[in-house]
C-alpha cells in the first residue's frame, strides 16, 4: 500500500465503517464485528504510515478544490501522525470496552451509538491528516456534530441540556473565533496551508498577533480553555465509552492539536518568540491548569473530577505550544498520547465501577479496592500517568514541557507545571487511598460456595469492562519506555522555514 | 431551432399554461407541465453554456432591431439565475401535489400547473429580457399568478395574505413603473444597455434621482428586503408549502437579480455607490434584516413561519454582498442567491413531506417525529446546518465570500456581524431539531415516513445543499465571472 492510499483508506474506513454499522444495525453480534474489524484495519493503516513519516516524507492527497485555492487536501506530518495514532490506536480497546459496557448496561440505540462513534473518529482522522486550515476546519465541525447525538444519546432532559451547553460553546466558538481568524489569515495570506514556520510571519505585526493568535486559541473550544471550558464537564451525561475515547482523548485532543498545529503551522514558534504574542496565552493556560484542577478537588462526581483534571491537562499542552520553544512543542506533543492513555484508562475504570456498582461518586468508593482489585490497579497506574511520575509516560511530557519553559525563560511556568503536578496528586490519590485502604461501609458477605483465596470477594465488571482498563494502564508503563520513539518522531518536525 | 433558444425559455411556459386547462386531467396535466419546465430548465443549461463559452447573447424578438425592438439579452449573471429559477421549477413540479394542504379539489389541479407556468415564464421573462419595460410586464404576469398561487392554500387566512401580497406587491409594482416612466422621459430608450449609456448625462438630474428612488423601493418591496418585508412572513405561511418552497426559491431571488441590473448596469457603480452612496443605506439594512429576521424566527411556533422569518434574515445576506459592492462581497451575495435558493426551498419541501403525516405545521406537533419520518428529519437537519453555514454545505460558501468582501473593505464589525448573526440560526434550527428528536413518549414508534415521490425531489434539494458546498464550479464560479463582469463593466 503506498502512502497515499494509506491516508485515503484511513479516513474513509471509518466513514465506511459508520455506514456498515447503520445497515447491519438489526444483527448486534455482526455491528460488533463490523466495528471491531474497522477499528483494526484503521489502526493498522494508520500505522502503515509511521515508516515513511519517520524517515522524514510528508505523502499527501489532494482530493478536492473547493473554491481556488481552497483544497480539501490531506498530508501527513508528525504531530498528525501521532494523534491519528492515539486517536485510531484507542479506539481498538474503546469498541472492545463499548461493547461490554453498552451490553452490561442495556443501552438503547446501540446502532445509532456505535455509527456515530465511527463517525466522530473518521472526523478525528480528517483532523489529524488535514493539510490546511479549511479542511482542518471542516473536519473540527464534523466532530462537533456527530457528537451531538452521542452526548444526548439517553434523550432526557439532562442530556437535552447538556447537548445545548455543548452545541453552543462548540458552534460558537468555532464559528465566532475560528472562522473569522481562517478567513482573516485567508486574506493576509492569501493561503490556509500548514507550512513549515508558519505563513502569517511578516504579514501582520504588534497587537494583531495576539489578537489573531486569541481568535484560534479561544476559538477551538475543543481545547477548552477557560473560559470556554463548560461544555467538558456537561458532556459527561454521554456514556462512559464516549466520555472516555471522545471527551478525553478524540475531541479534546482534536482542540489542542488544532492550537498546537496553528502556532506551529501557521505563525511558527520563531515569530510567535520574536513578537511575544503568545505570552498573554501561557497565562491564560497557566490559569486555566490551576483553576481546574482546584474544582477538580472539589468535585465528588468521579466523572465529573476527571473532566476538570481534563481541562486542566489540556491546558499543559497549549501552553507547550504558547511557550514557543522547540522543546515546549515537543513536550506538548507527546503530552497528548501520554495523557490521552491516562485518561482513557481513568474513565474505562469509571464506567466499570459504574457498571459493577452504579456508583458515581467518589464519596462512595470506600474499600472498593478489595472487590475490584483489578480495575482500581489500573486507575492508580493511570493515576501516576496523569500527575507525571516515573514509570509512566506523563512523565516524560512533563520533564519536556518544563524543559520548555527553561528553554524559554520562563521559570515562572515550571513552578506553575509542579503546582499543577501537586494538585492532581490531591484529587486522583484520595480516590485510591480509599478504595484500598478503607473499609468499606457494605458488610462483606462470604459468598456461600465462593471462590478461596485470592479471588474471592472479587466482583469485577464484566471482562470486556475490566480488560481495556488493564490494557491502556499497561499501555502507561509502556510509554514510559517508548517515549525515546515518539520523541523521535516529533524529532523530523520542520520547525524552521 | 437553436438560436431561437431565448424567445422559447419563456414562451414555452408561457404558451403551455393554458394548455393546461385544456388538458384538464389532474395526472396528464403534471406530466405535461414536468416536461415544459424541465425543457425549460434545458433550455436555461444550455444558454449558460453558450455565454461562458462565447459571451454575451442577444436575440431580437420578433426581429425588431433594439433599442426599438424588445431585446433578450443573456449575459452570465442572468444565464446564472435562469439556471437558477428552472432548476428550483424542475424539482418544484416532480414534487406531488397534496390535497390536504390546497384548497381546490383534485379535479382542479390542473389550475394550479397552469398558474405554476405563468409564475415561471414570468420569472424567466423578468430574468432573460433587456429591455425595462418589458421587465415590468413580466414582473406582473409572475406576481399576479403568485398571488393566486398563495391563495390556493388550505388555510383562510391564506386569502389575507395574498391580499396584503397583493397589496404591497401593486405598490411595488406600480413604484417600478414610475421610475421606468422617468427613466424613459430622460433618455427616450427602455432598453437596459442602451439606457447604461444614455443615462450617464443626464445623471445628476432630479428626475434620474427620483427615478432611481421609486425603482430602487419598488424591487426592494419585491425583494421583500428589510424593512419592506411585510408581506413576506404571511404568505409564505399560509401558502402551500410547495408554492412557498418555489416562490422563497425563485421570486425573491429575481427581484434581486432585477435590483443588481439597476444598480450595476443601468445606472452604473459610479452613481450607485460613489455619488448616491447607497452602501450607507443598505449596508445598515442589511445587517438588521439579518439579525431582526432571525430573532423572530427563534420565537416563532410555526414552522413555515420560522423558515419565512428565516429568509428575511438570508435576503438580508444578500443585499449585505450588494451594498459592500467589491468583487467577493457581490459574489457572495450573487452565490447566495443560489445557494439560499437550494436550502429554503429544500426546507420547504420537507415541511410538504412532513405536512403528509402530520396535522399542523405548529413546530410542536414534530415532537418526536425524528423516529417517524428519519429521513424527512434526517433532511430538515441537513438543510438547517445550511443555513448555518457549516463547511461542506452551501451556507459556508456564501458566508466566506461574504466576510471577505467585509475584511476586504475593511469593515470587521460587519464581518463579525456576519458569522454572529449564523449563530442565530444555530438557535432557530436547533429547536426545531431538538423538538424531532427528544419526545418524551418511551413507547416505540412506527416507522411511518412520507412517500418516496416526496422524499425524492426533497433529497435531490437537500442533497444540492451538500454538492455544491463542496463542487463550487457552477455556483461560486459563474458567481465570480458575473460579479467580476458587473463591477468590470461599472467602472
Amino acid at each position: 500500500m503506498n502512502p497515499e492510499e494509506a491516508i485515503g483508506l484511513s479516513v474513509m474506513l471509518p466513514l465506511l465503517g459508520a455506514l456498515g454499522i447503520a445497515l447491519v444495525g438489526r444483527y448486534p453480534n455482526l455491528r460488533e464485528a463490523v466495528t471491531l474489524v474497522t477499528a483494526g484495519a484503521v489502526f493498522a493503516t494508520v500505522l502503515n504510515l509511521v515508516p515513511s513519516v519517520m524517515a522524514g516524507a510528508r505523502p499527501g492527497l489532494e482530493v478536492f478544490q473547493v473554491l481556488p485555492g481552497l483544497t480539501l487536501a490531506f498530508e501527513v506530518e508528525p504531530l498528525g501522525m501521532l494523534y491519528a495514532l492515539v486517536a485510531s490506536g484507542l479506539w481498538i480497546p474503546t469498541a472492545l470496552y463499548s461493547i461490554g459496557y453498552c451490553r452490561g448496561h442495556d443501552e438503547e440505540n446501540q446502532t445509532r451509538f456505535f455509527a456515530c462513534f465511527a463517525l466522530a473518529i473518521f472526523a478525528a482522522l480528517g483532523i489529524a491528516f488535514a493539510r490546511n486550515l479549511f479542511t482542518l476546519f471542516l473536519f473540527y465541525e464534523v466532530l462537533t456534530l456527530s457528537t451531538y447525538p452521542l452526548v444526548t444519546h439517553y434523550g432526557n432532559d439532562e442530556a437535552r441540556r447538556a447537548g445545548r451547553t455543548y452545541l453552543g460553546i462548540l458552534l460558537t466558538t468555532s464559528v465566532l473565533f475560528l472562522l473569522l481568524a481562517i478567513i482573516w489569515t485567508w486574506h493576509l495570506t492569501g493561503t490556509l496551508e500548514f507550512s513549515p514556520g508558519g505563513i502569517l510571519a511578516g504579514r501582520v505585526d504588534g497587537p494583531l498577533v495576539a489578537i489573531l493568535l486569541g481568535l484560534y486559541a479561544f476559538g477551538t473550544g475543543k481545547a477548552a480553555l477557560m473560559p470556554f471550558h463548560r461544555w467538558l464537564p456537561a458532556a459527561m451525561v454521554a456514556p462512559t465509552p464516549v466520555s472516555a475515547l471522545l471527551h478525553a482523548v478524540a475531541i479534546v485532543k482534536a482542540g489542542v492539536f488544532t492550537v498546537l498545529k496553528v502556532i506551529v503551522y501557521v505563525f511558527g514558534i520563531d515569530f510567535l518568540s520574536e513578537t511575544g504574542g503568545s505570552v498573554w496565552l501561557m497565562y491564560v493556560a497557566s490559569f486555566t491548569m490551576i483553576a481546574a484542577s482546584v474544582i477538580a478537588l472539589t468535585k465528588d462526581n468521579l466523572k465529573a473530577r476527571l473532566a476538570y483534571s481534563t481541562i486542566g491537562q489540556l491546558a499543559y499542552i497549549v501552553l507547550g505550544g504558547a511557550l514557543a520553544t522547540m522543546d515546549g512543542v515537543f513536550g506538548s506533543g507527546m503530552h497528548i498520547a501520554m495523557h490521552a492513555m491516562g485518561k482513557i484508562t481513568l474513565f474505562f475504570c469509571a464506567g466499570a465501577i459504574f457498571v459493577a456498582t452504579h456508583k458515581k461518586n467518589v464519596s462512595e468508593m470506600d474499600g472498593l479496592g478489595r472487590t475490584m482489585p483489578f480495575t482500581l490497579s489500573a486507575f492508580f497506574l493511570g493515576s501516576i500517568s496523569i500527575i507525571g511520575l516515573p514509570p509512566t509516560g506523563g512523565a516524560w511530557s512533563k520533564w519536556y514541557l518544563a524543559l520548555g519553559a527553561a528553554e524559554g525563560h520562563h521559570a515562572f511556568f515550571i513552578a506553575v507545571l509542579m503546582v499543577s503536578s501537586l494538585l492532581s496528586i490531591g484529587y486522583l490519590m484520595p480516590i485510591v487511598g480509599r478504595a484500598f485502604f478503607l473499609p468499606s461501609p457494605e458488610k462483606e458477605q462470604a459468598q456461600p460456595g465462593g471462590r478461596a483465596g485470592f479471588w474471592a470477594g472479587i466482583q469485577e465488571a464484566p471482562l470486556l469492562c475490566v480488560f481495556p482498563p488493564c490494557l491502556t494502564a499497561v499501555g502507561c508503563v509502556l510509554l514510559f519506555f517508548y517515549a525515546p520513539a515518539i520523541l523521535e518522531l516529533l524529532q523530523t518536525m520542520s520547525l524552521e522555514r | 431551432m437553436i438560436e431561437h433558444l431565448p424567445a422559447l425559455q419563456t414562451v414555452l411556459p408561457l404558451l403551455a399554461a393554458p394548455v393546461c386547462v385544456l388538458l384538464r386531467r389532474a395526472a396528464l396535466v403534471r406530466v405535461f407541465a414536468a416536461l415544459v419546465t424541465w425543457s425549460c430548465l434545458a433550455i436555461a443549461f444550455s444558454l449558460l453554456q453558450e455565454v461562458l463559452r462565447n459571451g454575451a447573447v442577444s436575440y431580437e424578438l420578433g426581429g425588431w432591431a433594439p433599442p426599438l425592438g424588445i431585446e433578450y439579452r443573456i449575459d452570465v449573471l442572468n444565464a446564472y439565475v435562469l439556471v437558477l429559477v428552472a432548476t428550483m421549477a424542475s424539482v418544484v413540479i416532480a414534487f406531488p401535489l397534496a390535497g390536504r394542504e390546497l384548497r381546490i379539489p383534485k379535479e382542479r389541479f390542473f389550475l394550479f400547473y397552469a398558474l405554476f407556468l405563468l409564475c415561471l415564464a414570468g420569472l424567466l421573462g423578468i430574468t432573460i429580457t433587456g429591455d425595462l419595460f418589458n421587465i415590468f410586464v413580466f414582473l406582473e404576469i409572475s406576481s399576479l399568478s403568485a398571488y393566486a398561487l398563495i391563495g390556493l392554500g388550505r388555510d383562510r387566512r391564506a386569502l389575507t395574505a395574498a391580499f396584503s401580497y397583493l397589496a404591497m406587491g401593486t405598490v411595488g409594482g406600480a413604484f417600478i413603473l414610475i421610475g421606468i416612466g422617468l427613466v424613459y422621459q430622460m433618455t427616450g430608450t427602455l432598453n437596459i444597455v442602451d439606457l447604461g449609456q444614455r443615462l450617464p448625462p443626464v445623471l445628476g438630474t432630479r428626475t434620474v434621482w427620483m427615478a432611481f428612488a421609486f425603482l430602487v423601493v419598488g424591487t426592494s418591496i419585491k425583494l421583500a428586503a428589510f424593512p419592506l418585508h411585510q408581506w413576506l412572513p404571511n404568505a409564505y405561511t399560509y401558502a402551500p408549502s410547495v408554492v412557498s418552497a418555489f416562490l422563497s426559491a425563485t421570486a425573491t431571488k429575481v427581484a434581486y437579480y432585477v435590483l443588481v441590473r439597476l444598480l450595476f448596469t443601468v445606472f452604473g457603480f459610479a452613481f450607485v455607490f460613489e455619488r448616491v452612496q447607497l452602501t450607507a443605506l443598505l449596508l445598515p439594512l442589511s445587517l438588521i434584516a439579518m439579525v431582526v429576521g432571525s430573532l423572530a424566527a427563534i420565537y416563532q411556533t410555526d414552522i413555515k413561519r420560522l423558515l419565512a422569518y428565516s429568509s428575511i434574515a438570508q435576503i438580508g445576506y444578500m443585499t449585505l454582498g450588494l451594498s459592500l459592492a467589491n468583487l467577493d462581497g457581490l459574489t457572495g451575495g450573487l452565490v447566495h442567491l443560489f445557494n439560499h435558493g437550494l436550502i429554503k426551498g429544500g426546507l420547504f419541501l420537507v415541511v410538504a413531506c412532513a405536512l403528509s403525516r402530520v396535522e399542523s405545521p405548529r413546530i410542536e406537533s414534530l415532537r418526536g417525529m425524528g423516529k417517524r419520518m428519519p429521513w424527512t428529519m434526517a433532511a430538515f437537519v441537513v438543510g438547517g446546518l445550511g443555513l448555518i453555514g457549516i463547511p461542506g454545505t452551501v451556507g459556508f460558501v456564501s458566508k466566506w465570500y461574504l466576510v471577505l468582501g467585509a475584511l476586504d473593505k475593511g469593515l470587521y464589525f460587519v464581518a463579525f456581524m456576519i458569522l454572529a448573526s449564523s449563530l442565530l440560526a444555530v438557535i432557530y434550527v436547533w429547536r426545531v431539531v431538538e423538538v424531532m428528536y427528544f419526545s418524551d413518549e418511551e413507547q416505540a414508534v412506527e416507522r411511518h415516513d412520507a412517500p418516496l415521490s416526496m422524499l425524492l425531489p426533497t433529497w435531490v434539494l437537500i442533497g444540492a445543499t451538500i454538492y455544491f458546498g463542496f463542487d463550487t464550479e457552477l455556483t461560486a464560479g459563474v458567481a465570480e465571472k458575473a460579479a467580476a463582469y458587473l463591477l468590470g463593466g461599472a467602472s
